[in-house]
């Protein structure tokens, strides 16, 4: 463990409401322990902003722990901060420096509005997985689980898809906005399982017309998505998505 | 006591359920149509049942805090679920799985209950895997298992360390199916204030609408609450930020009766608290005391040592560590309950063998490393372990990780019968946010089996039980309705009172004062003294609270302080009500250790012939006190013993 403080300035971005223009402030947080969290850190800020009778800077936030995909914030223009693989609540304090100035923002997406301060809205996502995301599957209606084998590798490889947490760092990423790998995590989970096979084009095809709906834009291929992304997603299931969504267009 | 009939059907343990199901009443397709539920909560409990109702063809609303159900604190799950499959041939059964959950909730959770868990835990295996949840296999294409503590066979299925993340969204992509055809109307960001009882039934909710303050209420033929525990009435936990107590305490007040309040789970393997600004505390699942031994230095000049910085643990000999799981309970080993495990790491700890600050111990892979190679271990932890190295900056192949007890489950909840109907008719509670299956010590991958279950294979049933004759009931209009206009009209009048206190203390700071209470008096071990003052202290710091609680901000727009606020008022009275349930508690018990009763090696000291019970509580209003009524516990499928880990 570092365990020492840093003095630093924190320049966030504060909107009312989805009307309102926004504004930069900056803020002076002092005594900052290297081992808290970044949360934890946003956590004395707030404390001294309401001492001072202020409102504290609304943020998204709810695990802590880097798996509810509830945290959200671009720090110094990145997707959840300077580090790879990590969620905005796993982020440290160790990454940043004594006096530094650390510039925090919301998602930026038209598929994201912003609802106050760092809050934005991203119900988008439900309404595409509404779409198409699930296997048709009664409660009640399944054989024993161990009736149909999946290999191995095929399950393990939906595991990593279906490691998505829904954060939308891939889309605040992109300079489209494209929610690609959202969507392909999503449906590469399920085409890669027998039990999801069987309506892989049809989700596809339902799930990627949403995304056009709603306002998301289309994937050039950058790749910037699988960068940011704290769970590692890989742009291969950008192409499995590709494929599926062929098959749909070819078996119409 | 007639006051608690708990519905248990007659027979032998293993046909009640069966029987129940036989001979229950049913609602035909059409009239099901006209019946509406309201489920409140979107966790594993809740997201299951809401999707299950709306499958069966019940009109339903369902209602969550977060941004999306998915984010439901289940998805912090990691280890794994339980289920009597017996796959891989070591024994288990139906009756084993519970035997193993009664004897390891210490005889204080209902038989009859607990048996149709076991019985129903398989389905909810198979559900899973028809909805496409990639659960860990082996090369030949199969379920693969894992062991957990309080079992001596491997039952438990496992999606890498992200368990409770696969289930949920397993329940919440049969939810969205049913959002998607209509069938349920889901509303995210809304928090639920009250119960709304009409002639003695629950027939809605009000909510507030956390983006723009709305205050609203909404009808239902029958009302589910699936919130969650209250784990974080000590402000520290292993709970997701806004997990909270309110949903379950506001019915509380409106008639619900609360059981076994003062069983709270602490997790012995967390990662130790770093400083004061800490805001919550992070799990490292059990799972990994399948490979990792837990120790202490047996000298305690080295653990002076080390916690001055002077030495490393891995300098250590082996002949100086001591593995003191292994050597006080050799059959169970590392794998001994929660329960048992936390008091041996804070018995180590106290008597001065502690490392870190004082208050941690080691959790090391070296053996496991030796034995199968660093890659077998990344493969089955490797998650977890770069949790670990992210948030302590160690890296755990090469230096053991430090853990420590933390605040992480709580078995107490609303007291319901066999139906999981609560004592307000119409009202019914599932997953954790129940008293039911767990007694004073829950099985680790206990939880999520026993929320799916509620939702998926408990509540369709029993449901259909008390809608059968809600059918002529037409649906209420709560604008209209003068139950319902009155329930916003307080939750009104008491958000605004919260307002206008206007004082100079933060609601956080406020909370970490309960929580400081709460883990030095009501926590790991607790005694007679300990909790009167207790009880004195947060009686002071409720008053506090409402002298001084400073929220910034309108009432009418989003307010992460005016939330915050909310739940810890309830929590500074549910807090009281643990106090009171473990000083009546004379007897120690799974995760309620009472320091004045342990035989002389220091284990819990059951006294069952006074507290064979669950010790439920009716609300007497505002600063009365709660009035205990027993649920007697009888056991006749299992014979009642002292749990024993040892051999
Ligand atoms: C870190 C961690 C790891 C765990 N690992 C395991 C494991 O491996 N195996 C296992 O079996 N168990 C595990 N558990 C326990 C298990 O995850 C929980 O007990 C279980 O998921 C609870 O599910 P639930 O559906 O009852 O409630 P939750 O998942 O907590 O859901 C509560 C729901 O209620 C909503 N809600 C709450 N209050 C309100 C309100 N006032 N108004 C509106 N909505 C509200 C929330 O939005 C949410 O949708 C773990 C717990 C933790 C903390
Ligand atoms: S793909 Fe990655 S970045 Fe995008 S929502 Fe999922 S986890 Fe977040
Ligand atoms: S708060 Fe849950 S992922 Fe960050």
């Amino acid at each position: 463990m570092s365990d020492k403080n840093i003095n630093i300035k924190v320049k966030v971005w504060r909107q009312v409401d989805a009307n309102d223009k926004g504004r930069f402030e900056t803020y002076e947080v002092n005594n900052v322990s290297t081992d808290s969290s970044f949360l934890e850190m946003m956590d004395v800020m707030n404390e001294s902003l309401v001492q001072q009778g202020k409102e504290p800077v609304a943020f998204d936030h709810d695990c802590r722990e880097g798996i509810c995909g509830m945290c959200s914030l671009f720090i110094n223009g990145r997707a959840h901060g300077p580090d790879t693989l990590i969620t905005t609540c796993q982020l440290h304090m160790r990454k940043f420096k004594d006096s530094q100035t650390i510039t925090v923002e919301p998602w930026r997406a038209k598929g994201f509005p912003v609802i106050k301060d760092l809050i934005v809205d991203r119900t988008a996502f439900d309404k595409i997985l509404h779409a198409g995301g699930f296997v048709s599957v009664n409660t009640g209606n399944a054989p024993d689980a161990n009736a149909i084998p999946i290999s191995k590798p095929a399950a393990d490889e939906a595991m990593d898809a279906a490691s998505c947490i829904g954060c939308g760092a891939c889309v605040a990423t992109c300079k489209n906005s494209s929610a690609m790998l959202f969507v392909a995590a999503k449906v590469s989970q399920l085409a890669l399982l027998p039990q999801g096979k069987i309506e892989a084009a049809r989700r596809a095809k339902a799930m990627v017309a949403k995304m056009d709906d709603l306002g998301f834009g289309s994937c050039s291929n950058t790749g910037a998505c699988e960068m940011e992304c704290p769970k590692g997603i890989s742009l291969s299931n950008i192409a499995r998505l590709n494929r599926e969504y062929l098959v749909a267009n070819v078996t119409d | 006591m007639a006051i608690l009939n708990s519905k248990i059907p007659e027979g032998p343990v293993h046909l009640k359920w069966s029987k129940y199901k036989e001979t229950q009443n049913l609602v035909n397709p059409a009239n099901k149509r006209k019946l509406d539920i309201i489920v409140v909560g979107t966790g594993l409990a809740g997201a299951s049942a809401a999707a299950s109702f709306a499958e069966m063809g019940f009109k339903v609303k369902a209602f969550c805090y977060q941004d999306s159900p998915r984010r439901a604190h289940s998805i912090a799950a990691q280890g794994g679920i339980n289920a009597a499959k017996n796959y891989p041939n070591d024994g288990d059964s139906i009756y084993r799985l519970f035997y193993d959950t009664v004897k390891g909730g210490d005889y204080r959770a209902r038989e009859s209950n607990v048996y149709r868990l076991a019985e129903v835990s398989n389905a909810i295996i198979d559900q899973a895997v028809a909805q496409g949840v990639p659960f860990a296999r082996e090369y030949g294409g199969y379920l693969s298992n894992r062991s957990f503590g309080g079992a001596q066979v491997s039952r438990t299925f496992y999606a890498k360390g992200q368990t409770g993340q696969q289930l949920l969204l397993g329940a919440y992509s049969s939810l969205n199916r049913q959002i998607g055809l209509g069938t349920v109307e889901m509303y995210n960001r809304t928090e639920m204030m009250d119960v709304v009882i009409v002639d003695g039934r629950a027939r809605g909710i009000v909510t507030r609408n956390m983006l723009n303050g709305k205050i609203e209420s909404h009808f239902g033929h029958a009302v589910v609450l699936a919130t969650g525990g209250y784990g974080n009435v000590f402000f520290l936990s292993t709970n997701a930020m806004g997990s909270n107590g309110s949903a379950i305490w506001k019915a509380y007040k409106k008639g619900a009766m609360f059981s076994n309040p003062a069983f709270v789970q602490i997790h012995p393997t967390c990662i130790p608290v770093h400083g004061e600004f800490q805001s919550k505390l992070t799990l490292m699942s059990e799972s990994l005391r399948n490979d990792g031994r837990i120790w202490v230095p047996k000298k305690k000049e080295d653990a002076e040592a080390i916690r001055a910085g002077k030495m490393k643990p891995t300098q250590i000999a082996e002949e100086d560590r001591d593995y003191y799981l292994e050597r006080r309970y050799p059959a169970f080993g590392n794998l001994v309950p929660r329960d048992v495990a936390s008091r041996a790491a804070k018995e180590r700890c106290d008597a001065g063998y502690g490392v870190g600050s004082g208050q941690a111990v080691y959790l090391d892979f070296k053996t496991a490393i030796e034995r199968l190679g660093q890659k077998v271990i990344e493969d089955r932890y490797g998650n977890l372990f770069q949790m670990y190295e992210k948030i302590v900056d160690e890296n755990p192949y090469l230096t053991p990780m430090m853990i420590y007890p933390a605040i992480h489950y709580t078995m107490g909840g609303l007291w319901v019968d066999y139906e999981l109907q609560s004592t307000v008719p119409g009202l019914f509670v599932a997953g954790e946010a129940n008293f039911s299956d767990h007694g004073a010590n829950r099985l680790g991958a206990s939880a999520l089996m026993q929320g799916l279950a509620d939702g998926y294979f408990v509540l369709p049933y029993t449901i259909q039980n008390y809608l059968a004759d809600q059918i002529g009931v037409a649906r209420m209009k709560p604008q209209e309705h003068a139950a319902f206009k009155q329930a916003e009209e307080e939750v009104r009048t008491f958000i605004n009172k919260m307002m206008s206190v206007k004082g100079n203390e933060s609601v956080d700071s406020l909370h970490k004062r309960l929580g400081k209470i709460m883990w030095d008096y009501v926590g790991m071990a607790r005694n007679k003294e300990g909790l009167e003052l207790a009880i004195k202290e947060i009686q002071k710091l409720k008053k506090e609270f409402w002298e001084k609680v400073r929220i910034p901000g309108k009432a009418d727009s989003l307010n992460t302080e005016l939330e915050k606020a909310n739940r810890v008022a309830d929590f500074l009275e549910l807090g009281e009500l643990m106090a009171r349930d473990a000083l009546m508690r004379e007897e120690s018990c799974g995760g309620h250790f009472r320091e004045e009763h342990q035989t002389p090696e220091g284990e819990a000291l059951r006294h069952d012939e006074q507290f064979m019970f669950v010790g439920t509580w009716e609300y007497k209003g505002e600063n009365q006190e709660a009035m205990l009524h027993k649920e007697g516990l009888k056991y006749e499928a299992i014979e009642v013993k002292v749990r024993n880990y040892k051999k």
